[in-house]
């Protein structure tokens, strides 16, 4: 585990960034909500009129004048795309910085396998996705409190779904980075927003629908939450598939990676 | 026993030359040199052997043991001294030492503490703020504080100061009297002919020799040098002339008694006859023949 830690102390600077941004753009959101939950009956109105552009973001299914409503876009957007470049960067950079940074020669001349490695830095990667989120948890449960709602159950699903989301985008980047050396900055952020896109697109056509099966965003999306009342489990399902298949790819291949 | 044995160890990286065919053993106990020019494949076969890298043909083995299927336990005995020293930038020096024992989950405080003081090198400080020759040292102690068995150190001395140089193959020979295998790699052929017992001069990926240092260094050819003629001797058996004001240098590998009876009718004022440097054996075997 001297490995876990060491990569946890190494992270700790970016995860405390990452970690205050992403709670502080939530809390806000929240903590302005009453403000603008009177308005917010006129633009649900206005919303559902708006065709495809409210279609591409869920808008045209919930109700923005209830608070879950409210979260399940705007808080959904935050939490789930600013922890998803957070994620996928994470992920893209835990093995190949070793590489980019010449640290591996050093790293892997211990007595410690490969497998062991890969396990440590996986473990690690997770471990701060569950602090990122707990933090982020504690300053929405203190936010809520502060405006006097009452969130149900579906908020507490929408925010397990993205970190669902966080997991699988950093398990899949996790996998592609036992395959290159450097430069997975721009992959992974790449990764995170072309799905992102690809769940706008499969919102705006029936024929793309399909792309749900591809995007985790489709399984955490809030406004599919909302009106079913749970996770999609077939796009879930997909999601899994994914993540199994994104730390099998590096284990099969950072056990016999050339280190150069 | 060899402490390192490979077979026919080849590698490719795409289609391009790493190495080819090399065939090396390292009794134990040796203190042996690995000598090529930058670009041989010295590091190829050192990553092979440290598993960092797969070889495309042949075998290598450390203690008797397969690197690749038993290297967890082949690293837990040997010290590796990579010819980058690079590490996490924004760890203090002793963080950095100590990240390296934790890793070999052993306690060895008191030797890196005996190390850090006898190159002097400050553990207080961040490795970015560390010069490459502090960085060497800092690699140095991570690749002795455990006592290994096996010291593998790819240009060790290169950043080092001569004084820490110095410093640096004292503790290696100390270690190789305690019975560690020395074994590292250089283009430096002063200090492998200085420390050395034995080495194996690798070229354009290919090994050239290996032998011992005395048998490297006397392979019959005399370096002599004589004042007083102006033009060269007729001998045979005569390379590497060089001409500087009234001397004439060269390497002579025929019949000493010949040399002898045409040197005894020149009018010469002065002459001496040695054994040429390994730098000289070197340049004969960098220049040689083999062009593939």
């Amino acid at each position: 585990m001297v490995l876990f830690m060491h990569e946890l102390r190494q992270g700790r600077t970016a995860l405390l960034v990452w970690t205050a941004v992403i709670a502080f753009l939530l809390g806000i959101c929240i903590i302005i909500y009453p403000s603008m939950e009177t308005q917010m009956n006129e633009v649900s109105g206005m919303m559902a009129n708006l065709g495809g552009f409210s279609e591409a973001f869920g808008m045209d299914k919930i109700n923005f004048g209830e608070f879950k409503g409210f979260f399940g876009v705007e808080c959904q957007n935050v939490l789930g795309l600013g922890g998803a470049f957070f994620a996928s960067l994470l992920g893209i950079s835990v093995l190949a910085k070793e590489e980019e940074k010449q640290t591996a020669e050093f790293l892997l001349t211990h007595p410690v396998s490969r497998n062991s490695i890969i396990f440590q830095k996986l473990c690690a990667v997770i471990v701060q996705l569950i602090i990122l989120n707990a933090a982020v948890a504690v300053v929405l449960a203190v936010s809520v409190f502060i405006i006097g709602e009452h969130p149900g159950g579906e908020v507490a699903l929408m925010f397990f779904a993205c970190f669902l989301l966080q997991t699988e985008l950093a398990v899949v980047c996790f996998g592609i980075s036992a395959f290159i050396s450097r430069g997975g900055f721009g992959i992974g952020l790449g990764t995170a927003a072309v799905l992102y896109f690809l769940n706008i697109i499969a919102n705006l056509t029936e024929d793309a629908e399909f792309l749900k099966y591809i995007t985790p965003f489709g399984y955490a999306e809030g406004a599919e939450i909302i009106v079913n009342g749970s996770i999609n489990i077939k796009y879930l399902s997909a999601g899994l598939v994914f993540t199994a298949a994104g730390a099998a790819a590096a284990f099969y291949r950072y056990r016999k990676k050339d280190i150069c | 026993m060899d402490v390192i044995k490979t077979a026919s160890l080849t590698k490719y990286y795409g289609k391009s030359r790493g190495i080819k065919q090399i065939n090396l053993a390292v009794p134990e106990g040796d203190f042996f040199g690995f000598i090529g020019p930058n670009g041989a494949g010295k590091s190829t076969t050192i990553r092979i052997l440290m598993g960092l890298i797969s070889s495309t043909e042949g075998s290598a083995e450390i203690f008797g043991k397969d690197v690749k299927r038993h290297q967890e336990e082949i690293l837990s005995k040997v010290g590796y001294m990579p010819s980058e020293a690079v590490f996490y930038r924004n760890m203090k020096v002793k963080d950095v030492i100590r990240l390296s024992a934790q890793l070999r989950r052993i306690n060895c405080k008191t030797e890196a503490e005996r190390l850090c003081e006898r190159l002097e090198l400050d553990t207080g400080k961040k490795i970015s703020e560390l010069s490459f020759g502090n960085r060497k040292k800092v690699s140095i102690v991570c690749a002795l504080q455990h006592k290994p068995q096996l010291c593998v150190f790819d240009e060790p001395t290169s950043g080092l100061d001569p004084l820490m140089q110095k410093e640096f193959y004292s503790i290696l020979e100390e270690r190789n009297q305690e019975g560690t295998t020395v074994f590292l790699s250089s283009h430096i052929l002063s200090e492998v002919q200085k420390y050395c017992r034995h080495a194996a001069v690798i070229r354009e990926g290919r090994l050239l020799v290996t032998d011992s240092i005395t048998n490297i260094a006397h392979t019959g050819a005399k370096r002599i040098t004589v004042r007083g003629i102006s033009d060269m001797p007729e001998l045979s058996g005569i390379r590497d002339v060089s001409t500087d004001r009234g001397t004439i240098s060269f390497l002579y590998s025929g019949d000493i008694n010949i040399l002898l009876q045409v040197l005894s009718g020149l009018p010469l004022t002065d002459v001496s006859i040695t054994d040429p440097d390994l730098e000289e054996i070197f340049m004969h075997y960098y220049t040689g023949t083999e062009n593939d």
